[in-house]
């Protein structure tokens, strides 16, 4: 598995530390479904996915990765910052 | 047809034509009082049980594939009870029993082996850790001996005590840990189930589930629609996509779990040896062959198949804990899914649904489980009541944060187990 990072180019997956599933962060102020849904409860899609991953040992840039979880193939990355939703 | 060494001996001498199959293949009834779907390991344990201890046996276990096709029968069999936490250590100290009455309870031989379990540490601090976890599992009142250097180079000399980085300063040894011949307990658990009137169909795979006001009524299936008064799912590592059909969103994550094993070896290994520090075990299969893994590959995955990272890393754990295993060649190398929960702890409980019942978050350490996942799960369907020794695996506590179960104390978090 390899991923393209926007910043360094495309990098072994060693380099990676993965994060899980890119979520919105929720804007609720209190507990509830919405932090319960953000940290723990998951699509866990059999197919295309979306999930953060870490540059750790490249430029340490927070990426949204796009990949197929059957087949392991990594369709594109993006910089966390500014990915659309 | 009953297992005796006579029975064997009489076979053995006349051709072996005298075996008949282990269960019956029958069609799918229209209705069911229970439908397990999974029949994996703990889907047949659970069917065996509800038929043994409950009475009931108007069950059915719908499988996608076959019978033990799925982690059941490629896991490294590792049994044992040597876990921490109150919820937990009650829950495989029950389970430990029900393996060691397995054989009797069901004729038939899972080559259940208690050759011990070494945990190795490496530093002072570690071995405070593992003092305090074998006294836990002494209160539980199951066996526990820490062993100083020498001692765990009386049962494995062949290790490199004088690592430059993870010397060897001692060992937890868990006396009855051991494994077993994973194929034979789905076999044992399904011509127990099979011959009590539990119909096991195969290739059948579940595609929806029927609900009405809140109540569940059926399943859909690839072979027609089977009414349900109550419906379990015992899927492991599809169990986000089976219990989406119901609506549902679980706090899991599909992971893939590598594992290995080399040519056939005189025996060598006597025991289960687990490298933590490296994230490495390790034993020898009857057979001969060195059975050993280590972690996940650690992203989300269904592939059933690994990345050369994870092999690597696998086998340099390898050389540094015992620099012989580089003579032995590896055979080959396989994956499963893991259904892994934010708290590493599996789920064994209701769901919003009334008749809906899940087990499901066995992550990397399920096989052990069998027996007291089966046993404790035919009891929560039965008579809609949690089993004490499984009480804490309640789906709603990563909602409440009342009862996380981190056995490893790394935090309630999906990648951090
Ligand atoms: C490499 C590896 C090593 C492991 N080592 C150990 C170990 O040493 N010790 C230990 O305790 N545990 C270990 N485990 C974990 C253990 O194997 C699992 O936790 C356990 O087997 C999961 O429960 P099961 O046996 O019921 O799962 P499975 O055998 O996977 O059963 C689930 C069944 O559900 C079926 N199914 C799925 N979807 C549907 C559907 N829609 N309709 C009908 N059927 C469906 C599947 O086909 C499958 O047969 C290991 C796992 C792996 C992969
Ligand atoms: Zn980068």
């Amino acid at each position: 598995m390899r991923i393209p990072c926007p910043i360094c180019g495309t990098r072994d997956r060693r380099e990676f530390t993965y994060v899980g599933a890119a979520l919105p962060r929720p804007s609720d102020e209190e507990w509830g479904a919405g932090w319960d849904d953000y940290l723990h409860n998951r699509e866990n899609p059999a197919g295309e996915t979306r999930d953060l991953w870490q540059h750790e040992a490249g430029c340490g840039a927070w990426l949204v990765v796009t990949r197929n979880t059957v087949s392991h193939a990594v369709l594109g990355a993006e910089l966390a910052r500014g990915a659309t939703a | 047809m009953r297992f005796s060494a006579l029975k064997v001996l009489k076979e053995g001498l006349t051709g072996n034509k005298g075996w008949t199959p282990h269960w019956r293949d029958p069609e799918p009834k229209p209705e069911y009082d229970i439908v397990i779907i999974g029949g994996g390991g703990h889907g047949l344990a659970t069917a065996f049980y509800l038929a043994k201890e409950h009475g009931l046996t108007n069950v059915a276990v719908l499988e996608k594939g076959y019978l033990g096709g799925g982690n059941v029968g490629r896991n490294t069999t590792i049994v044992r009870a040597n876990y921490f936490l109150p919820g937990n250590s009650e829950f495989y100290s029950h389970s430990l029993k029900l393996w060691e009455g397995m054989e009797d309870e069901l004729n038939y031989n899972v080559m259940h082996s208690q050759r011990g379990l070494i945990n190795l540490f490496h530093s002072d601090g570690q071995r405070d850790a593992f003092a305090r976890r074998g006294n836990a599992m002494i209160n539980q009142g199951d066996d526990a001996v820490l062993l100083d250097r020498e001692g765990v180079r009386k049962h494995l000399p062949y290790l490199d005590f004088d690592n430059g980085r993870f010397p060897i300063y001692g060992g937890l040894y868990h006396p009855r840990g051991g494994t077993a011949r994973h194929d034979a307990v789905a076999w044992g658990y399904a011509r127990g189930a099979s011959d009590r009137g539990v119909d096991l169909i195969q290739n059948c795979e579940v595609t929806g589930i029927d609900i009405e006001g809140g109540k569940v009524r059926g399943v859909q299936t690839s072979r027609g629609a089977i009414r349900a008064k109550k419906v379990g799912i015992v899927v492991a590592g599809r169990s986000g996509q089976v219990a989406a059909m119901a609506g549902m969103r679980l706090p899991i994550e599909s992971h893939v779990l590598q594992a290995f094993v080399t040519e056939g070896l005189k025996p060598v290994i006597d025991h289960v040896i687990s490298f933590g520090m490296g994230h490495f075990y390790i034993s020898q299969s009857d057979k001969g062959g060195l059975v050993f893994g280590g972690d996940l590959d650690f992203y989300a995955s269904y592939a059933a198949r690994g990345n050369l990272p994870m092999v690597e890393h696998v086998m340099e754990a390898g050389m540094t804990l015992m620099p012989m295993i580089g003579r032995a060649r590896v055979l080959r190398s396989w994956g499963g899914i893991m259904d892994m929960t934010a708290d590493g702890s599996p789920i064994i409980d209701k769901t919003g649904v009334d008749g809906l019942y899940i087990d499901c978050g066995w992550c990397y350490g399920g096989f052990k489980a069998v027996p007291g996942s089966g046993f404790s799960f035919a009891h929560l369907i039965a008579q809609d009541r949690h089993h004490a020794p499984a009480a804490g695996f309640r789906l709603d506590r990563f909602r409440t944060g009342h009862g996380l179960l981190d056995e490893e104390g790394t935090g309630s978090q999906h990648n951090l187990h």
